[in-house]
């Protein structure tokens, strides 16, 4: 058989191979030990020079052209075997994924980081204080004595009188206030502090639990005066509601600790039947706020004819409501998956100036 | 504090509407806090005549009434008795709204009849109790007109909420003297409002009442003065009108005369039935265990600390604040005894606290009344009563002094601008302080009037320019900035915080703010609470909570009578101890509890998963990895508290005292105690035991990546089935420092092959060569300090 045949043969084989194992016996029956062209390959030993020189690039041609042709054979029947097994193992995608818990930050803890992101860039320092309070720091240094009428709007709770330290008895604190007091008494001015936390009152009705959050604001140093405050809480309320159409209203008012006393409203506007911060159709509560008074300055040891300052107070879950649109305050309180999967936030947003502090 | 605008402007003469009012009161410091026009919901009422009455046919009680409202007769179906043919009264016509049900009046059959409205009474307009027939109106009432216009009832009722400091504005003259220094108007004199003239006494001939202090401290001024012969009938109706305007309810002339002054004038008076006295009146400190029955008709026992006003045989009342029922006006009473004394506001406000009773005059008396007004208003009173219900008036009693002492300040006007942050000229200042009763001499000493009793400095004054200059004039001056960008402000123990809370939410945890109180029975359950209040709000929240958990169990239990299958909730707050020197410890803490399904049925297994002791302990290395704590050093031990299950919970420690968490498996019995039914695993982190990281310096330790590829090598040992596996861990880990830097369980197995009481660790152990590779010696040499140090432990190697 001449060598043209043996290719042309060869070739169909390969060609008409429809499985790796027949593809094998063709490469066996060409290429093996036994095999039709290795047998060409061999008899090239015996020939002359001159011979080989003719014949052996038609058999090396031929080794070559089948070798290559069972490679791309074999390339081409394991691509079908793939595809094959791949189209048995299909799955339905539209399967639903394994679940991953989904975890939340409290609204009150959101807005408190917050809070402390847009007054540390005013340079305000977070302070703490205890929750028990003794009546001293809660009320007297506070400027309000045992008699005040003030202490009847502040329906505190009381612990027993064995609980009483130095003669003082001991509350559930009703403000932030006392750390006004404690941060006073325990470092010099100049002083820039916020103070959030839990407050304690013995209210309880569709808008007032005896628990809640309040954020106490002061500063102490010299020549600080009124339009400092208006100043600061302007600030600190449009870049909390992240709006410049913040509008205040100031109005007098009466707290013990301040002289003269500021109540600050802030412009809502109503849209869908929701109020909004930002606009002047009407007006809500959002702070209290004053000028700290000598008496509370001097009770701290401060001379009050050289250090003046402003002090603040708001209640941390009424902003969150007012930003957020919560409007039912039990709830902060409650602990419902539910609530807390639709009002919460996620770990990762962290309340950034470059960010926003809103989310 | 509700009045009337009428009753306003009967001090204050003045052009401006309600709005301007409002506006003004709200800038000055008198916060609005409403604004209702009774005329508004009564605008579809109108006057009409009953032009004839005839019997129902179907119904014995009702009449059919034909009624003129100013339009063509009107047939309607009547039941009042006191319908009748000829009568005027208020009709209300289909539409119309009753304000005492909200109920919206048709064109209705009654009983077959048809009724085109309704005659109203008293109480269905909501202007008074009476509901026992229909409204009778004078004949001369204009028919068709509407009834609140012409009954004077267009007249809003302002509610403005009165600060503890402004004494002076619970009275309708005070606010009207506030808003006339405002620029609202003129403060008429008091003498025009009353028509009396104030300069000379309004003194009888008949002998003065006896009456006279003991208790100069209590009550330092006690002035009387009798009327005899009094018919004590109804108010006339101009001041019925203003009572019934602010919800207040006339009950005789007497009666009302008091509380009318003590909302007209801020002035409370008392009135005693002199024919129920005995001997003199006096002020006097009342004894221990005495009894008074107040005019609320309770009794109230008192103690030596407290003012009364008792003659010969009883107390007739607890001074300043409520009279005693005993000595109280009747229709019957001829002779009265008006006192009108100044009660001293820290004994005031401290016997109401200890009574727990508030009254109108305890709230002026306790704010301090105005202390020169004694004499005039008594005479005001005095006259009330001799105009109203005849009689005549005796001498005047003035025993005691209030106290007068006239408070003076040096006051810079500079002030205004340094505190306040607005200029004011000077005379604009003077005017302003002079307007609201202040005296100022030429070089600046200002007198306060004596009946502001809050104005106790320069500070006040600055308060009184600012409020009446307006606070919109306050210019907002930015608080002077640091150089750069903003410095950190979080102490390290709150970004400890932060950063526990974010991992905690990061790994699927929902944060929870419980309350921190507890009920007794939770807290004791849980450890014991230190703190007890003495007044909670109910029993459940009594008890200061010593661990998070009672409070996140509860609301796990919730969730799930909710329906979650799932509950992962953590909380950060306090627990609440009681410190050495006696004040309050309270340690920030975090916990979690874990409930219900780990993860729910779901395709791929058809199973749900349940939490187990190990879910919360991973929790737990988690946080203190956020936190900063080499969690691979921490000692595991037991003790995690009673309410753990005792085999199945641990501590984790630094070193063998410094307790940072506790984990495991909660008690059944406390599970189930909370109505939680299965497996609830929780752990709790205590962060005031967490070391604080220092501060911060940024450089880290260097690095660099070993040369040499790590190899690994596993070892089986049989050791006792209650060895911790972590002591083998440990002690593998620390055989050999230089080369092994990983060890780690892979499997832990009893059963076949595997002795009684024993089970087998596999522990793949991870060797770092550092300068060459390891050869076989190096193996082997390492292998066989791996298990000699398993031996120390009684492990043996498996074979």
């Amino acid at each position: 058989m001449d060598i043209e045949t043996l290719q042309t043969e060869l070739m169909a084989a390969i060609d008409s191979a429809g499985t790796l194992e027949a593809l094998e016996a063709v490469r066996v029956s060409a290429l093996g030990k036994q095999g039709s062209v290795s047998a060409l390959l061999k008899t090239m030993g015996g020939m002359s020079p001159e011979e080989r020189q003719t014949q052996g690039p038609i058999i090396n041609g031929l080794r070559e052209s089948i070798t290559s042709a069972l490679a791309a054979k074999k390339a081409e029947l394991e691509t079908a075997d793939l595809n094959r097994r791949l189209a048995t193992e299909r799955v339905d995608m539209t399967l639903p994924a394994p679940d991953a818990p989904r975890g939340t930050i409290h609204p009150v803890s959101q807005v408190m980081d917050e809070l402390a992101e847009i007054f540390a860039d005013m340079g305000f320092a977070v302070a703490e204080g205890p929750e028990i309070e003794d009546d001293w720091h809660n009320f007297t240094a506070l400027n309000i004595p045992e008699t005040h009428p003030a202490r009847a709007m502040h329906d505190t709770f009381y612990f027993p009188d064995e609980m009483a330290r130095d003669g003082q008895k001991m509350v559930l604190r009703t403000h932030t206030s006392p750390v006004q007091i404690r941060t006073m008494t325990s470092q010099e001015p100049p002083i820039r502090i916020i103070a959030p936390g839990r407050v304690y009152r013995s209210d309880s009705d569709a808008t007032h639990t005896p628990m809640f959050h309040q954020i106490e604001g002061l500063v102490i140093d010299k020549g600080i005066h009124l339009g400092h405050l208006k100043w600061t809480l302007e600030t600190f309320l449009k870049a909390y509601f992240e709006r410049e159409d913040v509008v205040l209203r100031l109005r007098p008012s009466y707290f013990p600790f301040t002289e003269p006393s500021v109540e600050v409203d802030v412009g809502y506007s109503v849209i869908n039947g929701k109020r909004v911060i930002g606009g002047s159709e009407g007006w809500m509560e959002v702070l209290g706020s004053g000028m700290v008074h000598r008496k509370v300055i001097e009770a701290c040891g401060l001379d009050p004819d050289v250090w003046q300052g402003f002090a603040f107070g708001t209640g941390v879950d009424r902003l969150a409501m007012l930003k957020y649109g919560m409007d039912d305050l039990r709830a902060f309180f409650d602990g419902d998956n539910r609530w807390l999967q639709h009002y919460g936030f996620n770990a990762l947003d962290v309340p950034t100036l470059s960010g926003g502090v809103g989310v | 504090m509700k009045f009337s605008l009428s009753w306003l402007k009967e001090h204050l003469d003045t052009d401006a509407d309600m709005q301007a009012v409002a506006d003004c009161l709200n800038r000055i410091g008198l916060e609005v806090e409403g604004i209702e026009n009774p005329a508004e919901s009564l605008s579809a009422f109108r006057i009409a005549k009953v032009i004839s009455a005839a019997p129902h046919p179907q119904a014995d009680k009702l009449q059919v009434l034909s009624v003129d409202a100013g339009g063509e007769p009107l047939q309607v179906v009547c039941g009042a008795p006191n319908a009748r043919a000829g009568m005027l009264g208020v009709f209300g016509p289909a539409g119309a709204v009753v304000p005492a049900n909200n109920m919206v009046l048709k064109v209705a059959a009654i009983r077959g009849i048809e009724s085109n409205g309704m005659m109203c009474s008293i109480a269905e307009l909501e202007l008074g109790d009476d509901h026992d027939g229909i409204i009778e109106l004078p004949d001369d009432a204009p028919i068709g007109q509407v009834y609140a216009d012409w009954a004077g009832l267009d007249d809003p009722v302002i509610d403005v909420s009165i600060t503890p400091n402004r004494q002076d504005c619970m009275g309708v003259r005070g606010i009207a003297r506030d808003l006339a220094a405002a620029g609202l108007g003129t403060l008429k004199p008091l003498g025009d409002v009353y028509k009396i003239d104030l300069s000379t006494p309004l003194e009888g001939s008949d002998p003065a009442p006896n009456v006279r202090t003991d208790d100069a401290a209590g009550c330092p001024a006690f002035y009387a003065q009798s009327v005899s012969g009094v018919r004590n009938g109804e108010a006339p109706e101009w001041m019925r009108a203003k009572l019934k305007a602010i919800g207040q309810k006339p009950i005789s002339a007497l009666v009302d005369i008091t509380n009318f002054l003590s909302i007209d004038l801020g002035r409370p008076l008392h009135v005693y039935d002199r024919a129920k006295l005995n001997g003199a009146l006096v002020a006097r400190k009342a004894v221990d265990g005495e009894q008074v029955v107040a005019l609320n008709g309770k009794t109230y026992a008192l103690d030596a600390s407290m003012t009364v006003i008792a003659d010969d045989t009883m107390v007739h009342d607890i001074g300043g604040i409520m009279g005693g029922e005993h000595s109280g006006v009747s229709e019957d009473t001829t002779d009265v005894l008006i006192e009108c004394a100044f009660f001293d506001p820290e004994h005031i406000a401290r016997t109401g606290q200890k009574l727990g009773l508030t009254s109108d005059a305890r709230q002026r008396f306790e704010r301090g009344v105005d202390p020169a007004f004694l004499d005039d208003g008594l005479a005001i009173a005095t006259k009330l009563v001799l105009d109203l219900t005849g009689g005549k008036a005796s001498a005047i009693t003035r025993v005691g002094q209030a106290p007068l002492t006239p408070r003076i300040f040096a006051y810079d006007t500079d002030y205004c601008h340094r505190l306040g942050g607005v200029d004011v000229a000077p005379e604009e200042q003077r005017n302003i302080l002079t307007r609201l009763g202040f005296s100022v001499t030429d070089d600046w000493a200002v007198t306060v009037p004596s009946w502001r009793r809050d104005v106790d400095g320069p500070a006040d004054l600055v308060e009184e320019v600012v409020r009446m200059v307006g606070l919109d004039n306050v210019v907002s001056v930015p608080l002077p900035r640091a150089d750069g960008v903003a410095q950190p402000t979080a102490t390290p123990a709150q970004s400890l915080e932060r950063k526990i809370r974010r991992t905690a939410a990061a790994r699927g945890l929902n944060e929870a703010i419980n309350w921190s109180f507890l009920p007794q029975k939770a807290a004791d359950a849980f450890g014991g609470g230190a703190w007890s209040l003495a007044n909670p709000i109910s029993e459940d929240m009594k008890v200061m909570r010593p661990s998070l958990l009672p409070g996140l169990l509860s609301a796990a239990q919730r969730n799930i009578d909710r329906g979650a299958s799932s509950v992962r909730l953590f909380e950060i707050g306090r627990r609440y101890f009681v410190g050495t020197n006696g004040s309050s410890d309270e340690r920030a803490t975090a916990g979690i509890v874990l409930a219900g399904d780990k993860s729910v049925r779901n395709w791929a297994t058809g199973k749900s998963a349940k939490f187990d002791a190990f879910d919360a302990k991973a929790e737990a290395i988690a946080l203190l990895k956020a936190a900063g704590v080499a969690t691979d050093n921490l000692l595991v031990m037991d003790d995690a508290g009673a309410h753990y299950h005792p085999g199945q919970s641990a501590t984790l420690r630094m070193g063998p005292k410094n307790i940072l968490a506790a984990f495991g498996t909660l008690h059944p019995a406390k599970a189930k105690a909370f109505d939680l039914d299965g497996i609830v695993v929780a752990a709790e982190i205590f962060l005031d035991a967490i070391p604080l990281k220092k501060a911060s310096d940024f450089m880290r330790p260097a690095f660099t990546p070993p040369a040499l590829q790590a190899v690994t090598r596993d070892f089986a040992f049989l050791v006792a089935e209650d060895m911790p596996a972590n002591d083998l861990l440990r002690a593998i880990k620390g055989c050999d420092k230089d080369n092994i830097v990983a060890a780690r369980l892979f499997d832990r197995f009893s059963g076949q092959g595997v002795p009684e009481g024993q089970v087998s660790l596999a522990v793949e152990v991870t060797l770092q060569p550092t300068d060459k590779s390891y050869g076989d010696d190096d193996l082997k040499l390492i292998s066989d300090k791996v298990i000699a140090a398993a031996a120390k432990l009684g492990a043996v190697l498996r074979g």
